[in-house]
């Protein structure tokens, strides 16, 4: 069925999101704590060290752990008000179904498994193994990560799983595999510190990944320049050294300009790029004419900027170069990096101290879950699922058929779309908001809509939940043990802080029971996640991200390892590509070339504004979890759309007024917050919100064809004063999609 | 004694509220976050400001004070009101040039920022120093700083005719050898930047 059961209010009645605001015991309660835990953040992919206050199984408060090297007891307030989200009232504490006209009522265990796995045979058994779909998440262990990818490959044998990294860090991966034949960051943190220039582009550092603000404005203290590149000045943005307000989709402009510049006045490395590149002079011929002024016409900015950045990197003795989701995001997002990867490898300088490439990672485990096996076109160890060899060796640690295996599935939004089409009937979902985070979010509840039968497992009931037959109710991060790899590649060790409550499973078993009663209780027979990290380890031997030299306890010893690490006596690897060595069969870096072309809906007549969307500090990703913390609510309530000065006087707005944003898929009504630090031609409107308050109303369906990454950078809109709506869903409480 | 001193970055805030959140959850004063975010114009920048209390040399919050309830440490930590003493007059709240002390309703008394007296004294951090994810708030010993630091640390402040001297340090370009709040904006910045340094729109226009 997969419509929803009842209205929107009453399950929000029912479940929420409301808002925790008191530790368990109230705040006065002084009694000593039971134990201090230490372990990380389940937030963004930064992954930072943190020590949970635990009392009668309870987590009761935080306490910094300043001895984690990566974030040394730093930490920004998702990070402080995490725990909130544990002993909360909107807790699911038994499995649900769905009773049409009257919401959910609480099942039991047994029934609730028996009526999904009867519902994964019924429909794989008349509409084939692929008709039934998975779609998992990336801010879940790796050993979840990689328990979810066999599960849907040998429990349900179906093609068609995928994950939510596929709205983060695909453009940047598929990138980083074809110009450095290696997905990840190619460097430790620590070597932002010694960079002379940092070159940012497109990464809101401040609010999205708060912790790597101190890296940065400690190299400066040493001297470094900053240059950021982002179509709204950000909070890292007001003390650059230069900044450069990019029009959104307008980036690979300043790049290749950047470029051009570099080879006319010699700031490039022959030596470094003859020995350990190809493809160079394609590259050379394809930015020849990306003058400073054709490069300023192409991003939006005078071209004296587009000099000056030239002027700042290109004779540089050390730099560091980072990107996010603002040049990932589009339809190009892989050749926006691609652009940009050619200035850190025309400089020459890489995989030396100060000298490096990063790819910002979004959620928790963007790094980890990729690698084992969420994605559609891959095997644990970041093999291909179409190369012969690794479908043999994944087959042998599995013990099955190598013929068992499916072959390459859809990607998220085809999936969606293979949904609302009617070829897919059935769908499990884990770690996943897609009625908040994918775009064109009416498309995405009209396909829910279509399935004959959807389970979700989740700790609760987010609004692709409220969609759901059968709710199972999951673990949170600090209730299950496991690892995760953050954005440096650092595997890192999360500790059991408490068990689930009364009620729920960690995600694991539910997982391995479903699969048992789908007859494959052999292959899921672990005792522990410590099990499924064993085996993981050996999955990954011998892949390009190696984990078989790790244990749990030497990541705990080392406060965490850098793969690949083969060996137990390997220290792993934090600095990627030392001596020109790349990851490409051939050793060596591969150049390509990219041109800009326009995005895929530009603004025109009727939708004459960019809309761009993105994140606050104080929310993280769809909401499910930080959309039910007060401390986090009263930081930022609600979404708001960003417009300069100039654009507001066209349109007769002022500061607070309701605006109506409008694009041709759908509209928000929010607050307009009239700032001088946005393009007069791009309006801004964070995403974390439901409902009539979602950003994503308005995104368009348009796909990176490489990266299959949709394009939430730039779409077109008309934005118009209105009056505050009254409707239910308006009246609502702000973090259930309400407005004040 | 405390070894270390307290350094404001405010080049360095990235208004992530980090410090007022982790406050909020310091033992002595836990669901109360004794210190504040200043938005300076939202309009016109992105510009934010942490604010703890500064600890006066000579504090005027104490001087106001007809019952006598606010207090010095020998480390010069000025601490909230006393309990038995604060009337909940609010004459601390008024006098202060910083705006840190707050009059709590619930309890009929003045609360302010302590320094985090309970754990500095037992050595560790503030809270909020401990978190600050930008370094703009950071507790460390004034070797360190200066070592670490472009910019310097001071102390003195003038406020019209009065010249107070604080505990914490705010850190000011090298040429500057104390704050002029009566200078600020009018004189020293304003001829040097644009009209509106960080209008988007006046930057594409160049």
């Amino acid at each position: 069925m997969a419509k929803l059961s009842t209205d929107i209010p009453d399950l929000v009645k029912a479940f929420g999101p409301t808002l925790s605001r008191v530790p368990p015991g109230g705040w006065a309660d002084t009694r000593e704590d039971d134990k201090l835990v230490k372990t990380h953040c389940c937030f963004c992919g930064q992954q930072c060290g943190i020590q949970l206050r635990v009392r009668s199984n309870k987590i009761v408060g935080f306490e910094p752990w300043e001895d984690f090297p990566f974030n040394r007891g730093k930490l920004c307030p998702k990070g402080i008000k995490r725990y909130m989200q544990d002993e909360h009232p909107d807790r699911l504490t038994s499995p649900l179904e769905r009773v049409d006209g009257l919401g959910f009522v609480p099942v039991g265990w047994d029934a609730a498994l028996d009526r999904v796995v009867s519902e994964i045979k019924r429909i794989q058994g008349k509409y084939g193994k692929d008709s039934f779909a998975v779609l998992t998440g990336a801010s879940m262990t790796n050993e979840k990560a990689y328990l979810m990818g066999k599960f849907a490959r040998v429990a349900l044998q179906t093609a068609n799983i995928d994950y939510n990294g596929r709205l983060c860090m695909v453009s940047a991966g598929t990138a980083s595999k074809k110009v450095f034949g290696i997905d990840r960051s190619g460097n430790p943190w620590s070597d932002i510190v010694a960079a002379d220039v940092i070159l940012v582009a497109g990464a809101n550092i401040a609010e999205c990944a708060p912790i790597t603000t101190d890296y940065i404005w400690r190299a400066r203290d040493r001297g470094a320049k900053l240059i950021v590149i982002d179509p709204r000045m950000t909070p890292i943005a007001r003390n650059a050294d230069l900044f450069i307000p990019v029009r959104p989709g307008g980036d690979i402009g300043v790049f290749n300009g950047m470029l051009h510049i570099m080879i006319k006045r010699g700031w490039i490395d022959q030596e470094y790029i003859a020995k350990n590149t190809i493809g160079f002079e394609d590259v050379a011929r394809t930015v020849e004419k990306y003058t400073p002024e054709y490069s300023a016409k192409v991003a939006g900015v005078p071209a004296s900027m587009i000099v000056r950045a030239a002027e700042l990197f290109g004779p540089a003795k050390t730099s560091f170069v980072m990107h996010a989701r603002g040049i990932e995001h589009h339809s190009k997002g892989v050749e926006n990096c691609i652009a940009m990867m050619s200035l850190a490898l025309a400089s020459g300088r890489l995989g030396r101290e100060g000298c490096g490439y990063a790819m910002i990672t979004g959620q928790g485990n963007g790094q980890g879950a990729r690698e084992q096996g969420g994605k559609c076109d891959q095997l644990p160890g970041n093999r291909k699922i179409d190369d012969p060899e690794a479908r043999k060796y994944i087959a042998g640690v599995w013990d099955v058929p190598e013929e068992s295996i499916p072959g390459k599935g859809l990607s998220a939004i085809p999936l969606v779309e293979a949904i609302h089409a009617g070829k897919i009937k059935g769908l499990i979902s884990i770690c996943f908001n897609p009625v908040v985070s994918l775009p064109d979010a009416n498309f995405t509840r009209e396909a829910l809509g279509k399935l004959e039968f959807y389970t979700n497992i989740d700790f609760f009931l987010s609004e692709t939940a409220q969609h759901a037959d059968i709710v199972l109710p999951g673990s949170l991060m600090e209730e299950d043990e496991g690892t995760t790899t953050n954005v440096e590649g650092r595997v890192i060790r999360h500790r059991k802080v408490v068990s689930p409550p009364q009620g729920a499973w960690e995600d694991w078993k539910i997982v391995c029971e479903l699969a048992r009663r789908l007859g494959k209780g052999d292959k899921f027979s672990y005792a522990g996640p410590r099990e499924i990290f064993d085996e993981l380890r050996v999955a990954s031997k011998g892949s390009v991200s190696d984990y078989y030299g790790m244990t749990w306890d030497r990541i705990e010893e080392n406060n965490g390892l850098f793969w690949p690490c083969p060996t137990s006596d390997h220290p792993g690897t934090p600095r990627l590509y030392e001596d020109g060595k790349f990851g490409h069969p051939d050793g060596k870096a591969h150049f390509i070339p990219v041109e800009w072309r326009p995005s895929v809906e530009m603004p025109d007549e009727d939708y004459p504004v960019i809309l761009t969307t993105g994140r606050v500090v104080s929310q993280f990703l769809s909401g499910t979890q930080t959309r039910r913390i007060g401390a986090l609510i009263d930081q930022i309530a609600e979404p708001f759309c960003e417009m300069h000065p100039q654009l507001a006087t066209k349109l007769g707005v002022v500061d607070d007024d309701y605006v109506k944003v409008e694009s041709r898929r759908g509209h928000v009504v929010v607050h307009a917050k009239v700032v001088k630090t946005i393009r007069p031609d791009t309006v801004f409107v964070p995403y974390h919100w439901p409902h009539d308050r979602s950003a994503n109303n308005m995104t368009i369906r348009a796909l990176d064809p490489q990266s299959e990454i949709p394009e939430f950078k730039i779409c077109a809109v008309r934005v118009m004063k209105t009056e505050r709506p009254t409707d239910p869903i308006a009246e609502l409480e702000v973090q259930a999609g309400g407005i004040r | 004694m405390i070894k270390e001193d307290f350094f404001i970055d405010y080049s360095r805030c990235i208004g992530c509220e980090a410090c007022v959140q982790a406050c909020g959850e310091c033992d002595t004063h836990r669901g109360v976050s004794m210190i504040h975010l200043e938005t300076i114009e939202r309009r016109d920048s992105v510009q934010t400001a942490p604010q703890i209390c500064m600890h006066c040399e000579d504090p005027i919050c104490a001087q106001v004070c007809p019952a006598d309830a606010i207090k010095k440490t020998p480390d010069g930590v000025v601490q909230s009101s006393l309990k038995p003493r604060c009337i909940g007059c609010s004459n601390c709240v008024m006098s202060c040039p910083f705006g840190v002390p707050k009059y709590q309703i619930d309890i009929d008394q003045m609360m302010k920022c302590d320094m985090c007296y309970d754990r500095t004294s037992v050595g560790k951090k503030p809270m909020c120093a401990t978190v600050c994810p930008s370094g703009a708030l950071t507790f460390t010993t004034m070797q360190e700083i200066q070592r670490t630091r472009q910019g310097v640390p001071v102390n003195e402040w003038k406020f019209g005719a009065e010249v107070v001297h604080t505990k914490v340090y705010v850190m000011v370009p090298p040429e500057v050898t104390h704050v002029d709040i009566g200078l600020i904006q009018i004189q020293t910045t304003a001829a040097a930047l644009p009209s509106d340094p960080y209008d988007v729109a006046l930057m594409l226009e160049n």
